[in-house]
């Protein structure tokens, strides 16, 4: 990996962020910075990107590692370029997720925590979403897909495919490509 | 149609933007409060108003605001947007469709509550919302109402959103305080409680969402006005999120108050069970409370229709009621399986415990595990009085409540549904389903 640095304009966004708290709280601004370094980082934390977001805010490394390991929407090892989070909890199984996770894992061909081959997509199970009057659902980077069935899965899949990855998320997150 | 307070102007187009709401009288709380009202006079207001924290532990939102420490100048209001309770998604519909709301409460009770700097932490999967949010708060500051010398009155206050990183409990207001200090979520040991020591050992008011969002509409009609509404323990309006073998799922206001059955079949709600299946139970407010058999949904033990309030859902205690909770109104058709949805359950708070407390790191695990072989057709005799033995042990006996909501779930559903765990146990070979929605409950003979 090459030297691991905030580009410009994300360590403007960090400085932004560690002035939101009073002085010396600058701890406070780890969460929403361990989400800046996942984002700019391949999708993921490695351990030099944890010490160096320790190095950022002062505080040793070990505070930032407990804190990565606890909560869920850090990933602690690659994954593939659009992560799946798929909704497992009661109120989306009631209305059939379930069956469209079956669905998924065949159609990728890979098991939850896996990635496909080549490297496009992992499955990951997520809990509760708050999506639950709109299930199945999952979220794909910054956009919930809800009410999914089979046809709607293979269309998103296909947008994904065929879209340059550069303008995915980047379009009104409430109305992305009619796939909601 | 019941009052509509938090929704009235959900329908206008353009609502989101600061121009439509405030044509609609956005904000007008705000000047009310800042320059005609003091602090303490809108903190009795919200009393007044016996308005019952929306999160779902119903703690009347004046009383919390009373116990703040006024010796401390550094107070802070924190709002609660880490919805995540399973059946729950009405939070996230105020932030999506009316942000303003939720920023115009968020400024008059800081105001109440002597807050110059404010933050609402919302969990960190509402990321496609935190644009939505921050234009709205981007949009109060043009316009004066937030910053320094707000109106020209002198009171300053600052607002930012904070991320959370995927973590049920951080909506315990404890843990929610330990995540925003860049911490794990481990929720504190109460007392001290935050209205003495909380975010950064200052005095701290954490409120949900939907709470913040009814005080703009509280300032400007007086609580007495709010206190008309609904019934008189449960006053107001309150937004239910209602999902699963619906008709209709969806957010919807209602008066506190409304029959249940109204609410469950009627075309202006949810509009009956879907596929014109017939009822088998509710989880009314959250998966975190008990669940009703259809029939003890609808009426009372004793017979009565039973409505949608704190009191009236509750009526027969655990062993006969549930509660409103967070108004995540769950309901199951005739093919649901109720061993399924609670090893559903289980696994989700066996997931989401922080660890800290032995009973409920270790006894969520345990119960999911037996739940597991129960739904798998590898359950033993006595395991059915297992889960409740060990719901028993973790109930009371933890730091914060995800240990009882944990427990109550397992509780009530062996109470009320003991038939179907035990033909799993006995029979699985007549109740073999392969998903929670595909249940057929078998003709047994002689029965």
């Amino acid at each position: 990996m090459s030297e691991i640095k905030f580009k410009p304009e994300t360590m403007a966004q960090v400085e932004a962020i560690i002035k939101r708290y009073p002085e010396g709280r600058q701890k406070s601004a780890l969460l929403p910075i361990l989400h800046l370094a996942q984002e700019e980082f391949d999708n993921w934390l490695d351990v030099p990107v944890m010490d160096y977001v320790a190095s950022i805010l002062s505080i040793e490394p070990i505070e930032v590692y407990e804190v990565a390991s606890f909560y869920t929407m850090y990933n602690l090892k690659p994954v593939g370029k659009y992560v799946l989070e798929f909704c497992k909890t009661g109120p989306c199984c009631l209305v059939g997720a379930e069956k469209i996770q079956d669905y998924i894992q065949a159609k990728l061909g890979i098991k939850v925590g896996e990635t496909t081959a080549d490297g496009m997509f992992t499955l990951k199970t997520v809990e509760c979403m708050a999506a639950c009057g709109y299930g199945p659902m999952m979220q794909v980077g910054d956009h919930y897909y809800e009410r999914l069935t089979e046809e709607k899965v293979d269309r998103i899949f296909d947008y994904f495919r065929n879209t340059d990855p550069s303008k995915v998320y980047k379009t009104d997150p409430l109305t992305v490509a009619g796939l909601n | 149609m019941g009052a509509k307070i938090l929704l009235e102007h959900i329908d206008k187009p353009g609502i989101r933007g600061y121009d439509v709401y405030r044509q609609n009288g956005g904000y007008r709380a705000v000047e009310k409060a800042v320059k005609t009202m003091t602090p303490d006079e809108i903190v009795n207001e919200v009393k007044t108003s016996v308005l019952r924290g929306r999160g779902g532990a119903g703690f009347p939102t004046g009383l919390k605001w009373s116990f703040i420490d006024k010796s401390n100048p550094t107070r802070y209001l924190v709002c609660n947007a880490d919805e995540s309770e399973p059946g729950t998604f009405k939070d996230r519909y105020i932030i999506q469709y009316i942000p303003h709301l939720l920023v115009e409460g968020m400024i008059v009770s800081s105001f109440a509550l002597g807050a110059n700097t404010a933050y609402i932490y919302m969990r960190g999967e509402f990321r496609w919302l935190f644009p939505i949010l921050q234009k709205a708060i981007d949009e109060a500051y043009a316009n004066g109402f937030l910053g320094k010398n707000i109106l020209g009155t002198g009171f300053n206050l600052d607002l930012y959103v904070q991320s959370g990183g995927g973590a049920y409990i951080c909506g315990e207001e404890t843990a929610l305080l330990e995540s925003l200090e860049g911490k794990r979520g481990n929720p504190r040991i109460k007392p001290p409680f935050p209205a003495i020591k909380g975010l950064y050992g200052c005095p701290t008011v954490v409120n949900n969402v939907e709470s913040i969002a009814v005080t703009p509409w509280i300032v400007n009609n007086g609580g007495a006005e709010y206190a008309k509404l609904g019934t008189e323990k449960s006053p107001g309006t309150k937004l239910i999120s209602a999902c699963g073998n619906i008709n209709k799922p969806g957010v919807y206001e209602i008066e506190l108050g409304l029959p249940v059955e109204e609410f469950l079949y009627s075309d202006e709600y949810c509009g009956g069970i879907a596929g014109g299946k017939q009822l088998k139970a509710c989880v009314p407010g959250g998966s975190s409370v008990p669940i009703l058999p259809g029939e003890l949904l609808l009426k009372t033990a004793a017979g009565t229709p039973r409505n949608m309030s704190y009191e009236s859902l509750s009526d027969g205690g655990f062993a006969t009621g549930s509660m409103l909770g967070s108004g995540g109104f769950i309901v199951f058709d005739e093919n649901a399986c109720i061993v399924r949805n609670l090893w559903n359950f289980s696994s989700f708070y066996h997931h989401e415990s922080c660890g800290q407390c032995s009973p409920c790191r270790e006894g969520t695990g345990w119960m999911e595990k037996v739940l597991h072989r129960i739904e798998h057709g590898h359950g033993n005799q006595g395991d059915i009085d297992l889960l409740v033995d060990i719901a028993k042990k973790i109930e009371g006996n933890t730091i914060c409540p995800l240990g009882d909501a944990a427990a109550w779930p397992v509780a009530s559903a062996i109470r009320h549904f003991r038939d179907e765990f035990e033909l799993h146990v006995k029979h699985p070979e007549l109740v073999r389903h392969h998903y929670m929605n595909d249940y057929k409950a078998p003709v047994l003979q002689g029965a």
